[in-house]
């Protein structure tokens, strides 16, 4: 029974604003310089890996210098213990890293999303299973059932991907689901129900859309949990040893010595980029996820005040 | 001297650079002016997006940090809003207080009903500890609410008991003039019957000066010997509220009367086309034209200005200057 | 030549269950039940605008959705057309809902913010297999925006709904139910969210609509004024029964219930010469949990006397002259 309380600049500012997906990741980008920063270094990492193979200055897999040499002009980042140069190394590898995230990352969403769907929008017993279900895997340390099942069926790059995919989807299946119960009680989808339209058609063309920024800022950060776990795993030796990724690359320098030999150049490089690509992870991420939240407007705590203006002669003509 | 006097109020919000308006500035209240004496019970009537909010918010200084404000609003003769936010805050609660709309959902749900009224008297320094919690007890009373209620939470109040509450908390520190901003438009007619009749009698029990918004007309007319109605912020006509009924002098006066139906009311009801105007460009002639049936020449390029048409009746239109019988 | 009413409710019962807690259950309470609809009978002709007037908790809304089928109702029979739609099941509601359509009070929240104008009233269509081509589809939704009062349609195809005013979005809800073609319009406070300027445009659509399409409109609202003003017949709920109803204009004239006499004296007057004394009822409307004993109004009745409290009255004519279909529930009228 109320009426909508009018901020006449709401009223200005709803005018015009698009409304669809790329649209609102378009905003996103241009109010958010965190989101551009983010954005930038994933696409920059993703570039490198698909030109990785064209232009890496050496091979990876012949020697091409000295055990350890330090960086020169030659070796712009030096060489790892087997004398093979770094720069290329840390290339090619970031080539299955990211596949390796982007691919558990998916899996992970199609799973998360499609629970948390399923549960938020059908709710009671379907919803009290899943989340049953969730819970169970949501209380098992990730890296300790990685390590056995690595342990049990081998150490492969498949098993890496499946076995991230299915521990990492319980956070996001959560979240989707309470975003998809709010969603279910909107008058729109309650008309479009009264109407006579089916279950599926309400998800796929009402919640769906709606869900999608949100499901997309979690895959974002999902991805960084992917890499991060798949270089743990790696450093572990639980992955494929003859595979070259940033993982095996820091296990490999660990193995090796790299530290009592003073050969940082084996080390930092690839910490580094592992580190760069989650904070460009979590930058994009948190921007998309703190645009989706309703506005919150600090505005009565700020330090800042209400300003009184001096009034310019009376009448009409004033001000 | 007036109780309150409000003169020539205007306030601006800006708008955000980065948005697709590149900055720019809402003109939401303009060149507002209204006196109000003790027990005298006023009417902020318009549609949402009017500015009557606004307005009432700016006499309180409770506007936002992209607001600025220009005017002056003077309690028994001193202007509280000349040294900005730190000289207003002196009067908030002690000369002016607020019910805000859907204050009855604003209450704070951890907190006791009796300590969230006693509040305010602590921070003013008006009383402390077992005093205030006495006085808020006493307060409850007035508003029609038993003083043991005061230990309850808000949840367990119904709507209406919270709108009560609500206004015992406005009262805590004793001001003179109360504030209503649509106290209630969320409440059922009967309960809405039971709050109005509430501030009526605490309005001639008290003294108190009682500024009413509100969209809803009636309420208005049960409630208000006069009123003031806006559009576009500005106010277009104010005046006795008999006048306003019987002998609007401004276009949208009239048709909003006769766009709200009555009980046992005969005549059509009509709807006013068109939507109010944008307050973030500058307005050529009169705002209401493009939605007024009466419009002529002058209407087009001249602001029309509030001008006396009657004891204490002003309006803002053109029509007021033809000679009586040449327009209807 | 009779022939079966558009809508025929009778004795309409829908609880709703409270749910206990653990504690509860373990403590064996009893199960509560919130009485939202108890016992509501009326009907509805082709062409008639019916207002379910009524306080917060009186059970209008509930009534709405049980007929909409979207709630199941306990006991008590919906005939739509003659058809039983009460036991249906969801499956079967289905090629029915064509006929029955639910207009929503929100109309900022009634759109899916990312349907154009043009999706959002071709998807009934898309739901019920109407129009076999896109184009047949696009003349449909024109018509059907035309008929609810927007203007040029072609104009309103491409918009979405957040550039649209709240009358505009409220009268593309409209067309969007109008597509189908129903019988039946249930309109759930179809302008208490709109400006008031506004608001006599959408009722007078809607008073066009039930006249031209002859279509029979169920209203449901608060505002006594506006059932009085557009409605044909008016039935006055509380605590989920309904205590009068009959022609509008009887009902606001001449109320025969003492509770619709009181509800009539609040309603505040737009004329400020027209003050009349408002009975004011103590307290608030009980929970629906707690129905009270013999007549439900009982305890806040001014007039009530020792039998109300045992005998529960039934809707019956009044002994007071009354315009015919004039009923109230009360033992003293």
């Amino acid at each position: 029974m109320t009426l909508p309380l009018q901020d006449p600049q709401l009223a200005v500012e709803a005018e015009g604003q698009p409304s669809t997906r790329g649209g609102f990741f378009r905003s996103v980008l241009r109010e958010r310089k965190a989101a551009v920063v983010g954005l930038s270094i994933i696409g920059f990492f993703v570039l490198l890996s698909i030109v990785a193979p064209y232009i890496s200055p050496y091979s990876i897999t012949q020697q091409t210098c000295a055990v350890y040499a330090p960086p020169s002009g030659a070796h712009w980042l030096g060489c790892d213990d087997g004398g093979i140069d770094m720069l290329s190394e840390l290339m090619q590898g970031g080539r299955i890293s990211l596949v390796v995230g982007f691919a558990a990352t998916l899996v992970a969403m199609i799973i998360g999303g499609g629970v948390g769907i399923l549960s938020g929008y059908f709710g009671r017993w379907i919803d009290i299973g899943l989340m049953r279900i969730t819970d169970y895997l949501l209380v098992i340390p990730d890296l300790v059932l990685m390590i056995v099942i690595a342990d049990v069926w081998g150490a492969s790059l498949f098993h890496v991907i499946m076995v991230i995919g299915i521990l990492e989807w319980t956070s996001t299946a959560r979240i989707i689901r309470a975003q998809v119960m709010s969603l279910r009680e909107r008058v729109y989808v309650k008309r479009t129900r009264a109407l006579g339209a089916s279950n599926a058609r309400i998800i796929w063309k009402h919640i769906l859309p709606q869900v999608g920024p949100l499901l997309i800022a979690n895959t974002v950060l999902t991805i960084a949990i992917a890499i991060y776990l798949e270089t743990a795993l790696a450093f572990l030796g639980l992955e494929d040893p003859t595979v070259t990724t940033w993982g095996t690359i820091l296990e490999n320098a660990f193995q090796r010595t790299a530290i009592s030999s003073g050969a940082w150049w084996a080390i930092v490089p690839a910490g580094f980029v592992i580190a760069a690509v989650i904070v460009g992870c979590f930058l994009f991420g948190q921007a998309v996820e703190d645009a989706l939240n309703p506005r919150l407007k600090a505005a009565n705590l700020s330090v800042h005040r209400w300003r009184l203006r001096p009034l310019v002669g009376r009448g009409p003509d004033a001000i | 001297m007036s109780l309150l006097e409000v003169e020539d109020l205007h306030v601006w919000f800006d708008l955000p650079q980065r948005s697709h308006h590149g900055g720019g500035q809402v003109h939401a209240a303009a060149g507002v002016s209204f006196a109000l004496e003790a027990g005298e019970r006023f009417g902020l009537v318009g549609e949402s997006g009017c500015g009557k909010t606004t307005t009432i918010l700016a006499l309180m200084g409770l506007l936002p940090p992209n607001a600025s404000l220009a005017g002056e609003v003077r309690v028994n003769g001193r202007n509280i809003l000349a040294g900005g936010e730190d000289s207003v805050r002196a009067h908030r609660w002690t000369d002016i207080a607020m019910v805000f709309q859907g204050a009855m959902n604003a209450l704070n749900p951890v907190k006791k009903i009796g300590w969230q009224i006693a509040e305010p008297m602590a921070f003013h320094g008006i009383a402390h500890g077992a005093a205030a919690r006495r006085r808020a007890g006493e307060l409850l009373e007035m508003v029609g609410i038993p003083a043991a209620a005061g230990e309850r939470y808000p949840h367990e109040f119904s709507g209406g008991m919270r709108q009560r509450a609500s206004i015992a908390m406005a009262l805590a520190c004793d001001p003179k003039i109360l504030l209503a901003d649509e106290p209630t438009t969320a409440l059922d007619v009967m309960v809405q019957a039971q709050i109005l009749d509430l501030l009526t009698r605490l309005s001639d029990e008290l003294g108190l000066a009682l500024v009413l918004v509100t969209h809803d007309l009636p309420v208005v007319a049960q409630v208000c010997e006069r009123a003031a109605v806006m559009y576009a912020g500005e106010i277009v006509e104010s005046g006795p509220m008999e006048e306003l009924y019987h002998s609007p002098r401004h276009p949208y006066t009239r048709l909003l009367f006769a766009a709200t139906p009555d009980l046992y009311g005969e005549d059509d009801v009509v709807s006013i086309p068109g939507t109010p105007p944008r307050l973030d460009r500058e307005l050529a002639g009169c705002p209401f034209r493009p939605r007024c049936d009466s419009a002529f020449a002058p209407c087009m390029d001249e602001r029309p200005v509030l001008l006396p048409v009657g004891a204490g009746h002003e309006a803002a239109c053109h029509l007021t200057r033809q000679p009586a019988g040449e327009h209807q | 030549m009779s022939e079966a009413p558009l809508l025929q409710v009778d004795n309409l019962v829908t609880h709703y269950p409270v749910r206990r807690s653990l504690t509860g259950r373990l403590a064996r309470e009893p199960r509560l039940q919130v009485h939202a609809v108890d016992g509501v009978s009326f009907s509805l002709a082709r062409g008639e605008m019916l207002a379910l007037v009524g306080e917060s908790g009186c059970g209008k809304t509930s009534t709405a959705q049980t007929i909409l089928r979207m709630v199941n109702s306990t006991a008590g029979t919906i005939r739509l057309n003659g058809t039983d739609i009460t036991r249906l099941s969801q499956p079967q509601m289905r090629p029915l809902r064509r006929k029955l359509q639910m207009i929503y009070q929100d109309p900022y929240e009634s759109l899916d913010p990312r349907f154009r104008v043009q999706d959002a009233v071709a998807e009934p269509m898309l739901v019920h297999g109407i129009g076999r081509s896109r184009a047949e589809r696009r003349d449909l939704v024109i018509s059907a925006l035309e008929r609810a009062g927007l203007a040029p349609a072609e104009q309103f195809l491409e918009r979405y709904p957040h550039e649209l005013s709240g009358g505009q979005r409220q009268r593309v809800t409209i067309a969007a139910a109008l597509v189908l073609g129903p019988d039946l319009l249930l309109a759930d406070e179809p302008v208490s969210m709109l400006d008031v300027s506004v608001r006599a445009g959408v009722l007078s659509l809607l008073d066009g609509l039930r006249r031209d399409g002859d279509m029979g409109i169920l209203m449901i609202t608060h505002d006594l004024s506006t059932a009085a003003h557009f409605a044909d017949r008016i039935a006055v709920m509380y605590l989920g029964r309904i205590v009068e109803q009959g022609p509008a204009r009887d009902v606001v004239r001449n109320p025969q219930h003492p509770y619709t006499r009181a509800l009539l004296s609040v309603v505040p007057h737009r004329d400020p010469r027209q003050r009349s004394t408002p009975q004011i009822l103590q307290g608030e409307t009980p929970n629906p949990v707690d129905v009270p004993p013999g007549c439900r109004f009982h305890p806040r009745c001014p007039i009530a006397e020792d039998r109300c409290r045992r005998e529960d009255p039934v809707l019956r004519p009044p002994a007071a002259a009354a315009a015919a279909g004039h009923e109230a529930a009360c033992l003293l009228a």
